[in-house]
């Protein structure tokens, strides 16, 4: 029972920081749109690099509670 | 309750070949492959014909690969033409073993295959190549070692040693091991991406459609669709922006 507490307990926890970071990331990529729209195309690229980035450590916990889960 | 569905992490092993277990995931890999190369193959006969009688594919293909030839242009710049095969190879082999487990029949096909101590289970007889650890750490330590060995062909052994290393700032031999270190988290990190997307999206569908059978499946195909197209494109987009630090001259 301890083992389904801490595979849900390791989703959550790790999953609450990346959010944030994803919408912090997509607020300044639309503010900076806004105040620059010639430079839109080269702002969605790397806002969709950085949130690949943030979204990466989410995947890091996922990938922990599955193996705590299934192994 | 009934079974579980089957999960695991580990790709199941089906038969062997002179004690060389080949699972599942290699099987999936394998198929991918022939279909890929045979798609290049036809691509590459379709553009020797007269433009008249050319197929559709001929012209899907074109419109695929001159996107991509944009996209990375906004990166690349005119260094692009050198670069296109590594990067275009990557995103089409990942993209197309992204989707290949969303096919019926892939991961639904069981075989039975004989355990250690004679009992028989059932495994899945083929499974989504990226799904399993060993491709995607095979597909991360190629993009990491392709990106540095482009950088000491493009600026010569001395300047790329000069990336990390300096013998005029003594601080560099703090900062330089930072650095590689960092190519070995790069490697990690693109590997447990792929990987846990993709996994994750094996196990999302198989539970959903453990617990209701009938439609409910379908919007969780298409957010699969949509992951597995984000993730090569992710994967290549990083490896094309490596390349160009790689190669740029000035530091």
């Amino acid at each position: 029972m301890i083992k389904t507490i801490m595979v849900g307990l390791t989703i959550v926890l790790g999953s609450i920081f990346p959010a944030l970071t994803i919408g912090k990331i997509g607020a300044q990529a639309m503010e900076s749109i806004g105040r620059n729209p010639e430079a839109e195309s080269g702002i969605r690229t790397t806002m969709i690099l950085a949130i690949a980035f943030a979204e990466a450590i989410a995947i890091y916990a996922l990938v922990v509670a599955l193996i705590i889960k299934f192994v | 309750m009934e079974d579980k569905p089957h999960i695991s992490l580990k790709a199941d092993k089906i038969f062997e070949i002179f004690d060389f277990p080949i699972t599942n995931s290699i099987l999936a890999v394998l198929i991918v492959l022939i279909i890929f190369l045979l798609l290049a193959v036809n691509y590459f006969f379709e553009s020797k014909k007269q433009p008249n009688k050319r197929s559709n594919i001929y012209y899907l293909f074109n419109f695929i690969l001159k996107s991509l030839y944009k996209f990375f242009y906004s990166v690349l710049g005119e260094e692009t033409i050198k670069y296109f095969p590594v990067l275009a190879s990557f995103f089409l082999f990942i993209l197309l073993q992204n989707w290949f487990w969303l096919l019926p029949g892939v991961g639904s096909i069981l075989i039975k295959i004989v355990g250690h101590h004679e009992e028989h289970h059932l495994v899945p007889l083929l499974r989504g190549g990226t799904a399993d650890l060993n491709t995607t750490l095979a597909l991360g330590f190629l993009s990491v070692m392709i990106s540095n060995i482009i950088s000491i062909r493009a600026l010569g052994f001395k300047n790329y040693v000069a990336r990390f290393y300096r013998i005029k700032e003594p601080i560099s031999f703090f900062i330089g091991t930072l650095e590689i270190v960092s190519e070995f988290s790069k490697m990690i990190s693109f590997s447990f991406r792929l990987f846990g997307n993709i996994f994750a999206g094996e196990v999302l569908l198989g539970v959903i459609a453990f617990l209701i059978p009938l439609l409910v499946s379908f919007p969780f195909l298409i957010l699969e669709l949509f992951v597995g197209f984000i993730q090569a494109l992710v994967f290549t987009m990083l490896t094309c922006v490596f390349i160009s630090l790689g190669i740029s001259k000035n530091h």
